[in-house]
């Protein structure tokens, strides 16, 4: 009889995936990325990812306490921030941006709107913009071994030749996760586990390439496509940001709208623009869109418009 | 309290215009990136507000309903003309700083607004009570607004350097989404330490909003609503 009382009516849920097992995947899917990140840069990015993690963890427990809510810190979603946020750094930012840069995707973007599930952008990705409104020096300070250098994508713009091989492993100047290799298993690790779909991600990255060949005026030249597509944040934005399950669409038709719109936006902020990467930009705006995709492509209810004899 | 000193309350607190009304919202966002502007935006307002009051409400018999928008506009429009000169005279700096947003004073919110809901239904006393009441308030309230956005957006007050030299100071906040930013978060801690404003106000476990009856400060029993 005491058993009799858990039963609960339908949906059920028919699925082993929690929030946090689904956040834990995807901290294991950045592992890559961000070692490589530590290993290529030094021991001050190791500073960096810690601090932008915990100052995340630190932020959320805080307004968990001080607003009386149930402590939200185990969901893992905060790690996530804090480490996705760190990836997009450049290795030699000084720790307190990090640090602030957390703090208000937290806070602000997230907890204010009513915690996860309900911010209206990425978090990781408005702190990101947060920090490059605030500290523009800082951010696109990119140095390796105490000598600054362009970022391939900067060099690219200014007409000069890059090593599309380096640039993929991630032997290149740039931010925290550089590693386009990394960044692509861990991509591919999240979509054997299930944890994401490939809908976004690929149309997003198909349509950045084949705006890339229309915008780019160099034509469908594979060399100049190839170094586009190694070159910035596209790769990290595709397979961890833009599909983030609270700001993407609900339907598959609708991620495939959402995913071509963001590749659009990523090809014409890189190429018209005063930014040499504006794939955090387009995905905030892409964010934003959203709830206007899902007002126009609406999904099947469940139960509803089964075949006879179907399963 | 006696009826004058009640406008004087109801402007700060009660009704704040900025914080519980959002009147004036574009000189609010668009001015406060330093104390100076700030306070000088908020001044020019109270002086314009008090005496547009002042005449609109000697004049309330005479206005023709049809038209009192047109005439009220007029009415505003030369006194905002009066402030202006005067600024041009005596505080060129500050002028140039407000730029544009100071002939704009005629279409702020706050003045038309006190103009249609007070000055025009009111004896003159009280619509100068009102006037400088709703002054006050938007005047504190910029000042409230400024003083964080210098202090964290360029580690200065009026111009003086009053961070320690480590500070970095956050650029954005003297941009525009600062502007709302720091907006919003004043209104949620006056919000969070529930201060006795219109927006909070409860009768009958109803919220009054924005309802333009006067119950709660009755006592609540006559509210239509609930």
């Amino acid at each position: 009889m005491a058993q009799l009382k858990n039963l609960s009516s339908s949906p059920h849920v028919r699925t082993s995936h929690s929030t946090s097992h689904e956040m834990f995947n995807v901290v294991c899917a950045l592992m890559p990325a961000t070692f490589f990140g530590i290993y290529w840069f030094g021991f001050h990015s190791l500073l960096v990812v810690l601090v932008s993690i915990a100052s995340a963890m630190l932020t959320e427990f805080a307004f968990d306490y001080v607003t009386h809510r149930p402590n939200t810190l185990w969901d893992c979603s905060a790690v996530v921030t804090g480490l996705i946020l760190a990836l997009m750094l450049p290795p030699t930012v000084p720790l307190y941006i990090p640090y602030l840069g957390s703090l208000f995707a937290i806070l602000i973007v997230k907890c204010f709107f009513g915690g996860l599930g309900q911010n209206f952008v990425n978090p990781a990705l408005a702190g990101r913009i947060f920090l490059l409104i605030s500290f523009g020096t800082a951010m696109t300070n990119y140095t390796i071994d105490g000598v600054s250098s362009a970022t391939p994508l900067a060099a690219i713009k200014a007409g000069e030749n890059v090593s599309e091989l380096k640039m993929f492993m991630g032997f290149a100047s740039g931010h925290i996760g550089v590693s386009i290799a990394a960044l692509l298993l861990g991509g591919l690790y999240l979509l054997v586990t299930g944890t994401i779909t490939p809908e976004i991600p690929v149309s997003m990255l198909l349509s950045f390439i084949v705006f890339c060949g229309i915008l780019g005026g160099h034509g469908f030249d594979p060399e100049f496509l190839l170094s586009q597509f190694v070159g910035g944040g596209v790769v990290l934005g595709a397979f961890f940001m833009a599909n983030d399950p609270v700001t993407s669409p609900v339907t598959s038709k609708g991620h495939i709208v959402y995913g071509i719109f963001v590749g659009f936006l990523c090809a014409v902020f890189r190429f018209f623009s005063n930014m040499n990467d504006g794939t955090s930009y387009a995905i905030v705006v892409g964010n934003l869109v959203v709830p206007l995709i899902d007002r126009y492509i609406i999904g099947t209810p469940f139960g509803i418009g089964r075949k006879k004899g179907g399963k | 309290m006696n009826g004058n000193m009640e406008r004087i309350y109801n402007g700060i607190v009660k009704e704040n215009p900025t914080f519980v009304m959002m009147l004036g919202m574009c000189p609010t966002l668009a001015v406060t990136t330093s104390v100076i502007n700030g306070i000088g935006m908020g001044l020019s307002t109270t002086a314009v507000l008090v005496v547009s009051n002042l005449v609109i409400s000697l004049l309330r018999k005479v206005i023709p309903d049809e038209v009192r928008l047109p005439a009220f506009i007029v009415i505003v429009a030369s006194f905002v003309t009066v402030t202006e000169l005067l600024m041009k005279a005596y505080l060129l700096d500050l002028y140039e700083s407000l730029g544009v947003f100071i002939p704009l004073i005629v279409v702020n919110c706050i003045i038309l607004g006190r103009a249609e809901a007070y000055a025009s239904k009111n004896p003159p006393l009280l619509s100068i009570f009102d006037g400088l009441g709703m002054g006050i308030g938007f005047t504190l309230s910029l000042t409230a607004i400024s003083f964080f956005r210098e202090l964290l957006g360029a580690g200065t007050l009026c111009g003086v350097r009053v961070m320690p030299d480590f500070y970095q100071p956050i650029d954005m906040i003297v941009r525009a989404p600062g502007a709302f930013l720091i907006l919003g978060l004043i209104a949620l801690v006056m919000n969070a330490l529930s201060i006795r404003t219109r927006a909070n106000d409860m009768v009958n476990g109803e919220p009054c909003g924005m309802c333009p009856k006067d119950c709660a400060a009755k006592g609540g029993e006559e509210c239509e609503k609930a």
